[in-house]
Formats: structure tokens, C-alpha cells, sequence
């Protein structure tokens, strides 16, 4: 082993300037990883020993990508088709520079074996390490670098004894690297050369991204200009520091996707800015982290919102827009809204997008494979048409494709993007419902085996043995009366209860929590499976599993007369169902009774019912409505959002009906008990964990969300009281119209959409006055009691484990303050995506049902566009 | 994030190592000719010097034992051994556990100077092995060797003798000093969290190491004493 000294110099982030020297060893015992090669020492080759062959090379061979090859064309090297690729330190190390998505998108293909990607480290290789020479720019290095190892890799095939002859080609969209790799006889390709050989997937052509470049350079010499150039990152940095600029998240209207907002500081307040307008947006795409520039106040936006369904071809699109933004005539009496356009996009949130191929840019008769350019219209209406060029137009006319936008030059009105993959017809009830997992980034595939061989090795057949009880300082709470309360037809139990008299007049209240950490323990590749999913996902007609079902619906389910293992909450209540004291324990319960929500309610009602369960019920529920009761004068909300039920029929799983979800006594039973369970916990893990227990908060409403709102309320005298919980509380209660019982309803859904959303956080990352559930209106709040559904309630477990047990042995997962952040970011987001599904589930049933159907129903108008307005119907 | 990759697929470490390879060690003993024994080692680039007076008569009176020898040792890193130049004050928190035969000096001193000249992780291993070298080279007698060397875990992966970077990025590090003949521990040192499953496994890493080292100090002084020898006889 040799060795090098690297050493550069580097600003550090207080801005001082150091000299870094690091060690670089060269290994003489890095492998080439071939199944062909005799002379290497390598145990289990990764490249096969048979690669692909091509028209254009005939020799079978590997793949050696450049950087760039990556960076645009990912998508063409996730492809199944390309297999038995090398791929380069140098290129890694690149790409971790340039974008840490593709980076990791790379790494996990290098991790799958089938696709057998062999990361080679030429940089620490004795033969393929170089020095940058004198005036080499550190790109021509690494260019070097890899023709440099590409060469190795030619000569080291070709030397030694073979069983056949085998070669690597280097693939490049660089002209001026290929040139110097063909004086120093590399065989070289460009991407789209390369996959035009591949015959047996043409889909390949369609993935190539063009080079950037040239399209730009032929636009331009065309002398079409339709957007500002953006501003370097060093301009808008200073801008926006300066004050000039602001920073925000775009946020397109669902209504118009020609008018956005961005929450940004203007004028030294937190507000909406208006974007109106395709020039103003410039470019940017809903998500995108945008710095704006306020507009002069003559520009600001006065009218009332237009809803726009996307036009297809371009001439209207710009009349639309032209009409949208001139038409101030209208109206004077509406505020002016802050207005602002885009000066540079600081953040990029491109994904692959779902939809379809618009049929009027289809041109060309029946069957032609020609490529030509179609129009790609996604299914989220907020992202702008794509322009995409494929050669299979006619057979994709109908069906739901992905699509990835490759650039957006300023010389194009749309987008440019490239065909990924097809994923069925269009109106297919499983198309659709793919198209809105991928839409909300839901993991839906199965588990893999590697998570199945987590499972207990019993299966099914898995019991509570005597060791769960005696060696595991469990409780023994199997002769109490456990039961469970849950919606009809839930098979993933994770809560019951118990309550009984103790012989000092107090009550013993349990809740019985699924203990799911008893078999998912960090580390396992199931639990990181978990954390990844964060949530199970509903949708009307299926259920996407955080867990594998053999737990979620078995092991862990808190199944009727079965044995269970479980986390307990146990309480001393008084008769006024005050705590008096509070205990956590892990336990083993048998569940005795299953009920639904009506058939404990039926119990509860029915007076002829006197056995000791059916009185448990009934104090449980005197002792939830007192709960109840205490945590309204405290200034909890009661907000409604309308929630549907589908009757689905049996075999097609098509909607007959659809109906409103009903609310019972025992609803708000079960609910009030897990609240108290969260409060303890909360309050418990806080005090063990003060910098990184999982919490979860509701922050408080900023004013200006409810300003709609309440001008609407004051057409009919009534006021909107916002600054505590307690005063909205209050007011909401106030909002009565005697002539209509439903408005009261109405008012409390659309205060929900003016709420912001509760998140996770951990405990070291806020101040503790930031711990507030506004909705709850509790100081402290968690989520504890739905493990097998929720990530979020796992973690707590085990921090709740923790507390209880002196003796656990525990790692960083639970000390780690920002490691628990980025856990509770993707809790959220995913949580967040998790509700979007299944909202849009809701609809897409909505629309099946509604399908060549016409219904009559009274109706409430809730918001007024230009042309058109948004209707809230009641059944 | 961008997180530093702290070890690749292949298996390989930000420098080019295995997890279980120590860094290139050089060591040279009669460094300084003032001294009674003096010793020079670099662990990678971080560069350690020692240097060994006495045994010499007790300075205070009052720190005199009757029936051994005190050791008084002084840590000193220098303002320039780092990328940022820092100025540090002098301290001396670090017992490294040497082993010497101090029953045979009675009512006297021994001064051990350490100088820290470079800083790129490992510092008390280095420490550690270059008074070994610098007693040794001052002929004071002693057990054994005494060597030390660090192990660390990067995602569960145990590593051995972690340099700066891998030691700033949050990494465990353990510190184990052993006799290398009868394989008895004399320190074992930490200041971070390591999960306690981890522990073993990291501490037979850092004792394979040390038993590494030994063999290569071992080889520096054999081969100084060959020298010596060799002069000796012309």
C-alpha cells in the first residue's frame, strides 16, 4: 500500500481560510469484480460473464458512465435493461457534490445485486490514481480520471487469461471527452447511440434526455425569449439578505395553476404573496424554494381569483393569462394583495410526475413510430404541461405514463421532460389508484423478504409463553376484563380498555397499547422499512401496511380472547375522573370482548345489560364525557371535516353508495382515552428525554389565515375570535343561524382549513413554549397509542420503554436529537402525503360513483371565483 | 444532509483503508540528544513527540516516595498542530498508565514530555506509544511495552484507529492500552456514547491493533539496539 498526501485548501464556515491535508492510501487490492477475470482475487464477481453486446460493439462489455451520464439520464440507468455497469468513485464523489438525490438513487442501485452495479474504487487503485496536473481544472481531471480507469479496465480484460474476449465501453455525453477518449482508443458511446442499439426495450429512446444544450442554443438562435433569466445563487443570497429579495415555498392554486402564493416576509410581516401569471412565475414549479421580488403596489393583485382548467393549445392559455392579469377593472372594494414574480429558484423540487399525453398534440396517422413532440399534462394540475418527444405517441394516447422534466430554458413556454414508464390505461381502478400512490410518494411495494425473515419464525401459530410473563417484567393483566371498541370491520387493533373499582373508592383505569417494539427492534430492516413508510395509508378500497400484515393484523392486534402482549397505561381516577396517579408497565392482556362502536353503544343504552363489562363500559364513558367536558373549558376545539363512506360492492369493489361517516358516544369514549394515554406519556418521555423525545404540536394559527373567513362571517354579523383556542372555541359556538342547522357545521369545516398542521418534532429543536397542541389545547401532546399504524407512536414506545426500565440497553436512535429531527421531517411529510392519498382516493371513488349519474342535493356556496365558485354539499 | 460517507460500498474508509488497517506508522527513538530518552512517531499525520528525563532527583521534597518513583508527565499541544490555529493551554488529563519498574527508583523523578506536533485524530494512542519508545529508549526498566491504539464503529461497522475526520463526525472512539505479552489491560478510555452491544467487538478491534503495534515498535527497537550494537562492535 502506498501512499499520498492530498491536501487543498478550504473556506471554513466562519470564513476562515485553512489548509486541509488528508491521507490518501493506493490499494494494490481492489478488484475488478469481473466473473471472467482469473487474476483478480475477488470472492463473489459482481459482473456477470456474460454482458450485452451490441450492434455497434460487438465484443460483450461493461458499462462505464461519466458523471453527467448519471446526473441527466438516471432514469434510462435504473432501467431493468441495463445491467453489469461500473461505476466510478470519482463519478460518485462527483455526484454527491452536485445532487444528493441522484446520489442516493445511484447508491441504491449499487446496493441491488441484480442489477449488478459495481462501485470501483479507482481513486484509492494504484494504477488508475492520477495527480491533477499544473492548470488542469478539477473537471478535466476527474474526466481524465475516469478514461484513465476505463483504459485500465480495456487493458486488464485483455490481458491475462480469458475464457472469452470482453471489453467496457465508456458512456458519455461530452463530445469533447469521447474525442480524447478515441485518441486514446476507449470504445465510447453517447447515451442516446448507445440505447438506440438496444432494440429489444425501445422505450430506452424515449428516457434519453436531450443535451441541454444544443435545444437552448437552437431556441435561442431562433430569437425566442419567453422568461427573465434567473439570478445567480451569490445574487440572490446577498438579496436576500439584504432585504431586496424574499424566500418562500411555491405554492400553486389548485384552482388556477397561473396564480400561486408563497408565505414570505414582506414588509416586515409573515403573509401570502400573490405570483400571478406564467412571466411571474418564471419557471417555477409548485414546491420550489423561489426567491421573489415584491412588485411596485400599481401591480398588485386586486381581483378575485379565476379558476382555469389547463386550455390546450397555447394561444388561449396566454389570452387567459393576459385576461387574468389586465383584468383589474372589477371590483375596487377587495384589498390589494402584496404581488411579487420570481427572480430565481433557490430549490428545485422536481419528481417524476403522473398523466397523460394530451391526444390533440398527437400528430401523425394510426401506428407510426416516428418521434415527435407531444404535450404531457399531469394529473397534479398545479405542474405545468410537459413538451416531451417519444416515437411511441399513438400506443401511449390513453394511458397514465410518468414523465421527468429535464430543464426549463428560458427560450420554451413549457417544460422540457422524457418519457419514464407507462403504468395502464387511464379510468383503470388500479391505474388510477397507482398514479395517486407514486403522485403522493407512498411506498407501496411488498415487503421484501429480507423484512418478512424479521417476522416471529412461529408465524401464525406465535403465543404469549410463562417466559413474556415472568422474565420481562410484564404484568399479568390477563384476568382483568380488557375489551376493545372499534370502527366495523377493523382488523389492526391497537388499543383496548379496562376499569375497575379499587377498594379505596378510586377506580383503576388501563389502556392497553399493541406492543409492537417487542418485535420490531431497531436496526432490523423491518423497522427501517417502517420508518421509511412512517404511516399505513387508507384509501377507500385498500390499505397500504406501515407493518407486515402477519403483525399488524395478527401478533399485534389486540385481538378478542387471545392472549396479547401490550403497553399498558394505568391510572388511579378518582370519581371525578381526576388522576390521582399514573403508571406505565408492559403487560400481557386477553381481550375479552371486540366491540364496534354501535355495539357498545348498545350495550351502554341497553338497561337489561348488567354484567360487569357492560358497567365498565358505562363508567368509562361518565368518565370520558367529565374529560370531556374539562378539556372544552380549557378551550379544546371541536372542529368537523365531513368524512365519507363507501359501500363498495362486493366483486368489482365499485361504489353503490356513498354516505356520511356517523359519529356515536363511544367515539368520543375511546378518543378520550387515548388523549389522556398521549398527555402521560408525553409529559413522562419529556421528563427522561428533554432534548429528543417525539412530541408532536399544533402551532397557532396565524391571523391572516382566518381573514377570508371572517369577512365572510361578517355578511351575517358574526365575529371570529382567533387569539387563544379558548375565544375561537367560543366564538365557533356563537356561530349560529337559527333558520339553518347546518351552517354551524359549515363554519367549523372551513375553520378547519384555516388551521395549520400538527407535526412531530423532537423536544431539543423548539422551545418549550412551542410544545403547545393548539386544537388540543394542551401544553405537551404525543402520539402513543397506534403503533401498528404509525411510526411516530413506535418511537415513543421505546422512549417510553426507557423511562420504565433502568436496566434497557438503548443506542443513538433515541439520544440524538438531530437524528430525530430528520425522523420526525419525514414522519411529517409522509403523514402529510399519507392524508393527501387518501383524500384523493375519496375523490377518485367520488368521481366512479358520480360517473354517468346525475344527483340532486341542496347545497352551501363556500367560495366565489371570477367565473366560478366552490360548492359544499350536505347529506 | 449531505453527510460525509464515512465508509463506502466496497468497504473502504474516507482515506483509502480497511476498516481493520491501522494508518502507516513511523517511529525513531533518540530524537533529542538532551534527553535521556527521546522518541518521534507518526500515526498517519499525527505526529507526536516524547522526550524522557531521569530518573533524577525529586525537585519538590515534599513529593518525595519513599519506595518509588513519582512520574510527573506534561501534555502540550501545539498552537499549529491543527488545520485552525488555536492557541491551547497546557494540561495534563491524560494518566497514561505506563508501566514502569518505579520500586526500583526510590525517592526519585521521572519527567515525561509529550508534544503533540501534528493533530489527525488519535492523539492519546500516539501519546501513549511514543513515551513507550521514549522510556524505553531511556533504558528505564519496565514490564512491557505498553501500546495503545483506537477503535471506533461507523454504522455498526467496527473500524480501527479512526483519523480526524472519521473521529469529528460523531464516531465512538475507544482508547485501549494493553501489555501486548500477557495481554492485560491498562486503560481503556472513552468520552462518547457507544452502544453497549458494540463494545465488544470494538474492544478486541482496538486490541488486535494494539498487538499491531506492537509488533512494529518492537521491530524499531530491535532494530535501533542492532545499530547500537552494531557500532558497539566495529
Amino acid at each position: 500500500m502506498s501512499l499520498r498526501a492530498k491536501s487543498f485548501i478550504k473556506r471554513t464556515k466562519k470564513g476562515n481560510v485553512i489548509k486541509v491535508i488528508k491521507e490518501h492510501y493506493l490499494r494494490d487490492d481492489i478488484w475488478c469484480s469481473s466473473a471472467l477475470c482469473e487474476s483478480c482475487n475477488h470472492t463473489d464477481a459482481l459482473l456477470s460473464a456474460t454482458p450485452r453486446a451490441t450492434e455497434s460493439f460487438r465484443t460483450p462489455h461493461y458499462i462505464v458512465p461519466d458523471t453527467n451520464v448519471f446526473m441527466n439520464q438516471i432514469d434510462i440507468m435504473e432501467h431493468p435493461a441495463i445491467k453489469d455497469v461500473i461505476v466510478l468513485q470519482t463519478v460518485r464523489e462527483e455526484l454527491r457534490h452536485l445532487s444528493m438525490p441522484i446520489y442516493n438513487r445511484v447508491n441504491a442501485i449499487v446496493a441491488d445485486k441484480n442489477k449488478r452495479f459495481y462501485a470501483f474504487s479507482n481513486e484509492h487503485h494504484k494504477e488508475t490514481y492520477i495527480e491533477r496536473m499544473k492548470d488542469e481544472s478539477p473537471n478535466d481531471r476527474n474526466d481524465r480520471a475516469i478514461r484513465v480507469s476505463v483504459k485500465w479496465y480495456a487493458n486488464h480484460l485483455a490481458n491475462g487469461k480469458k475464457k472469452a474476449p470482453i471489453t467496457v465501453v465508456m458512456l458519455s455525453d461530452d463530445r469533447d471527452n469521447r474525442e480524447k477518449a478515441k485518441s486514446a482508443a476507449i470504445k465510447c458511446s453517447s447515451v442516446r447511440d448507445y440505447v438506440a442499439d438496444l432494440t429489444d426495450s425501445p422505450e430506452l429512446v424515449d428516457m434519453v434526455v436531450s443535451a441541454k444544450d444544443a435545444s437552448e442554443a437552437q431556441a435561442k438562435a431562433d430569437g425566442k425569449i419567453e422568461y427573465e433569466e434567473h439570478l445567480s445563487q451569490v445574487q440572490i443570497a446577498n438579496g436576500v439578505k439584504n432585504g431586496k429579495f424574499s424566500q418562500g415555498t411555491l405554492n400553486i392554486s389548485g384552482h388556477n395553476y397561473l396564480e400561486a402564493t408563497v408565505m414570505a416576509t414582506v414588509e416586515g410581516k409573515q403573509q401570502n404573496v400573490y405570483i400571478v401569471g406564467r412571466k411571474n412565475m418564471n419557471r417555477s414549479i409548485q414546491g420550489d424554494t423561489v426567491a421573489i421580488q415584491v412588485l411596485p403596489k400599481s401591480e398588485w393583485k386586486k381581483t378575485a381569483s379565476v379558476a382555469i382548467e389547463e386550455d390546450e393549445d397555447e394561444a388561449t392559455e396566454m389570452k387567459a393569462e393576459s385576461e387574468n392579469t389586465d383584468g383589474m377593472d372589477v371590483d375596487n372594494a377587495l384589498p390589494e394583495m402584496p404581488t411579487a414574480k420570481v427572480v430565481g429558484i433557490i430549490r428545485k423540487k422536481w419528481r417524476p410526475y403522473c398523466g397523460f399525453i394530451s391526444k390533440k398534440s398527437i400528430h401523425g396517422t394510426e401506428g407510426s413510430t416516428s418521434a415527435q413532440n407531444v404535450i404531457f399534462r399531469a394529473m397534479d394540475r398545479r405542474i405545468p404541461s410537459i413538451k416531451i418527444r417519444t416515437t411511441q405517441a399513438h400506443t401511449l394516447a390513453g394511458q397514465r405514463i410518468v414523465v421527468a422534466i429535464d430543464s426549463w430554458p428560458t427560450t420554451s413556454v413549457l417544460p422540457l421532460g422524457h418519457f419514464v414508464k407507462t403504468l395502464g390505461s387511464s379510468g383503470d381502478k388500479e391505474t388510477e389508484t397507482e398514479v395517486l400512490l407514486l403522485e403522493h410518494d407512498v411506498p407501496f411495494q411488498e415487503f421484501s423478504k429480507r423484512i418478512l425473515e424479521d417476522l416471529p419464525a412461529e408465524g401464525e401459530d406465535w403465543v404469549v409463553l410463562d417466559k413474556h410473563v415472568h422474565n420481562e417484567r410484564r404484568r399479568d393483566f390477563r384476568h382483568l376484563n380488557v375489551c376493545s371498541i372499534d370502527p366495523p370491520g377493523c382488523t389492526d387493533i391497537d388499543d383496548a380498555l379496562h376499569v375497575r373499582a379499587l377498594p379505596n373508592g378510586n377506580f383503576e383505569v388501563g389502556v392497553h397499547i399493541a406492543d409492537v417494539t417487542y418485535f420490531v427492534k431497531p436496526g432490523m430492516p423491518m423497522d427501517e422499512e417502517a420508518a421509511g413508510r412512517g404511516t399505513t395509508v387508507y384509501l377507500v378500497d385498500k390499505r397500504i401496511d406501515m407493518l407486515p400484515s402477519l403483525l399488524g393484523t395478527n401478533l399485534c392486534s389486540l385481538r378478542s380472547n387471545v392472549e396479547r402482549l401490550a403497553f399498558s397505561c394505568i391510572w388511579e381516577m378518582n370519581e371525578n375522573a381526576e388522576i390521582v396517579n399514573v403508571d406505565f408497565t408492559k403487560s400481557v392482556i386477553k381481550s375479552k370482548f371486540s366491540f364496534t362502536y354501535e355495539e357498545a353503544q348498545n350495550r351502554i343504552d341497553d338497561d337489561r345489560m348488567q354484567d360487569d363489562v357492560t358497567k365498565g363500559i358505562r363508567t368509562l364513558n361518565s368518565f370520558a364525557k367529565k374529560l370531556k367536558q374539562r378539556r372544552l373549558e380549557k378551550g379544546a376545539l371541536t372542529l368537523a371535516s365531513p368524512e365519507v363512506r363507501f359501500n363498495l360492492e362486493n366483486d368489482s369493489q365499485d361504489p353503490v353508495d356513498v354516505e356520511l361517516k356517523e359519529l356515536k358516544d363511544t367515539n368520543a369514549l375511546v378518543e378520550e382515552f387515548m388523549l389522556l394515554a398521549n398527555i402521560s406519556v408525553a409529559e413522562r418521555i419529556y421528563s427522561k428525554f428533554p432534548d429528543s423525545a417525539l412530541l408532536r404540536r399544533h402551532p397557532t394559527p396565524p391571523d391572516s389565515n382566518f381573514e377570508e373567513l371572517r369577512r365572510a362571517l361578517s355578511e351575517f354579523n358574526i365575529s371570529l375570535e382567533t387569539s387563544t383556542s379558548k375565544e375561537l372555541s367560543d366564538s365557533l359556538d356563537r356561530a349560529v343561524i337559527p333558520s339553518d342547522p347546518y351552517f354551524n357545521k359549515m363554519v367549523r369545516i372551513m375553520t378547519t382549513r384555516c388551521m395549520l398542521q400538527a407535526q412531530y418534532f423532537s423536544s431539543g429543536t423548539e422551545a418549550e413554549q412551542d410544545f403547545r397542541h393548539y386544537g388540543l389545547a394542551c401544553p405537551i401532546y404525543t402520539h402513543f397509542t397506534s403503533p401498528i399504524r404509525r411510526y411516530s407512536d413506535v418511537m415513543v414506545h421505546r422512549l417510553l420503554e426507557a423511562c420504565i426500565d433502568a436496566d434497557l440497553t438503548y443506542g443513538q436512535e433515541l439520544t440524538d436529537k438531530m437524528r430525530m429531527k430528520e425522523l420526525c421531517d419525514n414522519l411529517n411529510f409522509r403523514n402529510r402525503m399519507a392524508q393527501q392519498a387518501a383524500r384523493s382516493s375519496v375523490e377518485l371513488y367520488t368521481n366512479l360513483f358520480f360517473r354517468n349519474k346525475v344527483v340532486e342535493e341542496d347545497g352551501h356556496v363556500i367560495r366565489i371565483l371570477r367565473n366560478g365558485f366552490v360548492v359544499l354539499v350536505q347529506k | 444532509m449531505s453527510r460525509l460517507e464515512l465508509l463506502t460500498p466496497e468497504g473502504l474508509r474516507v482515506d483509502g483503508r480497511r476498516p481493520n488497517e491501522l494508518r502507516k506508522i513511523i517511529a525513531k527513538t533518540s530524537v533529542l540528544a538532551q534527553a535521556d530518552g527521546s522518541a518521534y512517531i507518526e500515526q498517519g499525520n499525527t505526529k507526536v513527540l516524547a522526550a524522557v528525563y531521569g530518573p533524577q532527583e525529586v525537585r519538590h521534597r515534599m513529593q518525595i516516595l519513599h519506595d518509588r518513583a513519582i512520574i510527573n508527565v506534561e501534555f502540550n499541544v501545539a498552537p499549529f498542530s491543527t488545520s485552525e490555529r488555536k492557541k491551547r493551554s497546557k494540561n495534563d488529563k491524560y494518566d497514561n498508565g505506563i508501566k514502569l519498574q518505579t520500586s526500583q527508583f526510590p525517592r526519585s523523578q521521572i519527567d515525561i514530555y509529550l508534544q503533540v506536533l501534528q493533530h489527525d485524530g488519535g492523539t492519546l494512542q500516539a501519546c501513549i506509544n511514543a513515551a513507550t519508545m521514549a522510556l524505553i529508549d531511556a533504558g528505564i526498566p519496565m514490564i512491557d511495552y505498553v501500546c495503545a491504539s483506537t477503535a471506533g464503529c461507523i454504522d455498526k461497522q467496527p473500524v480501527l484507529d479512526l483519523n480526524y475526520l472519521e473521529e469529528s463526525s460523531d464516531s465512538p472512539e475507544l482508547t485501549v492500552a494493553i501489555l501486548p505479552r500477557t495481554g492485560k489491560v491498562n486503560l481503556m478510555s472513552m468520552e462518547s456514547r457507544l452502544h453497549v452491544d458494540m463494545l465488544e467487538s470494538v474492544a478486541s478491534l482496538a486490541t488486535e491493533g494494539c498487538e499491531q503495534i506492537h509488533t512494529i515498535l518492537d521491530a524499531v527497537v530491535r532494530d535501533t539496539t542492532q545499530h547500537l550494537k552494531d557500532s558497539l562492535m566495529q
